[in-house]
């Protein structure tokens, strides 16, 4: 499944519309940058509560297929400016990791 | 692969500055798909390099990353002023950290850094003195025969 429908069949807000046309391979959740840089695997979609710029840079390098924050949090302008130029998708939700872990897991599962 | 003429990058790092972290490391993965490195072999080089980079944002003072693509290998060295590592087999193991507060809050410092940067690279060396700093010497190969290295 893309990105972006992906998008379009969960409750969530794009702030950064980055390669919607990426296909998402998977799903990784995790708020330890470093555990992400090691072991998400390219074209997972990373579900986190980290909302800094550096979420963009480990996303960038392994080449994820966008960023999901939880918590319903005010991103930082430094981290969409960042996620801008190297046109990663950021998304928000309001709902807790569970209900978002959920919802991409039955879409995923279709 | 084999790369005629090395293609070089320099970058300075400074402690704490930790926004553009990230900025070397993808500089490199761009150098490694202009040289036509197979992927794998680029995200290993990045993933060395990112934690290379944040090693010195979040301990040192101040430092720099380097990388030279030649001969069908990068080099990157990372060099800092201070604190050095005390002990290395220590530093080394996973889920060992020295990181502040303020990384650990931003997800780093998980004690993942060095051990990730060994997993990711196929030769590392490490000089340090305690009171004077830290170079890391990390070479990956950019062939793809064997997987001799996993990853």
């Amino acid at each position: 499944m893309k990105v972006g429908e992906l998008i379009k069949n969960m409750k969530a807000d794009v702030k950064v519309v980055g390669d919607l046309e990426k296909d998402v391979t998977g799903c990784y959740v995790s708020d330890l940058l470093s555990d992400v840089l090691a072991n998400s695997k390219e074209g997972e979609l990373w579900i986190t509560h980290q909302s800094h710029p550096n979420v963009v840079a480990v996303a960038s390098v392994r080449g994820l297929s966008g960023v999901v924050i939880t918590g319903n949090r005010e991103i930082e302008p430094e981290t969409i400016k960042k996620a801008e130029s190297e046109q990663v998708s950021i998304i928000t939700s309001g709902g807790t990791t569970f209900e978002i872990v959920g919802a991409v897991y039955n879409l995923l599962k279709q | 692969m084999t790369t005629e003429k090395a293609l070089e990058g320099y970058f300075m790092l400074k402690g704490g500055v930790f926004q553009d972290a990230g900025a070397a490391s993808k500089e490199l993965k761009d150098a490694l798909s202009s040289v036509g490195a197979p992927t794998q072999n680029i995200r290993r080089a990045a993933v060395a390099a990112f934690e290379a980079e944040m090693n010195v944002i979040i301990h040192a003072v101040a430092g720099s990353l380097s990388y030279v693509i030649k001969d069908g290998e990068v080099r990157i060295t990372v060099t800092d002023m201070g604190p050095g590592i005390p002990d290395i087999d220590l530093a080394m193991k996973e889920g060992y950290t020295t990181a502040p507060k303020w990384a650990k809050d931003m997800g780093w410092g998980g004690g993942l850094g060095l051990p990730n940067i060994k997993r990711n690279c196929d030769n590392l060396k490490i000089d340090t003195k305690v009171g004077e700093g830290t170079t890391l010497d990390i070479v990956v190969k950019l062939h793809d025969d064997d997987e001799a290295s996993g990853g």
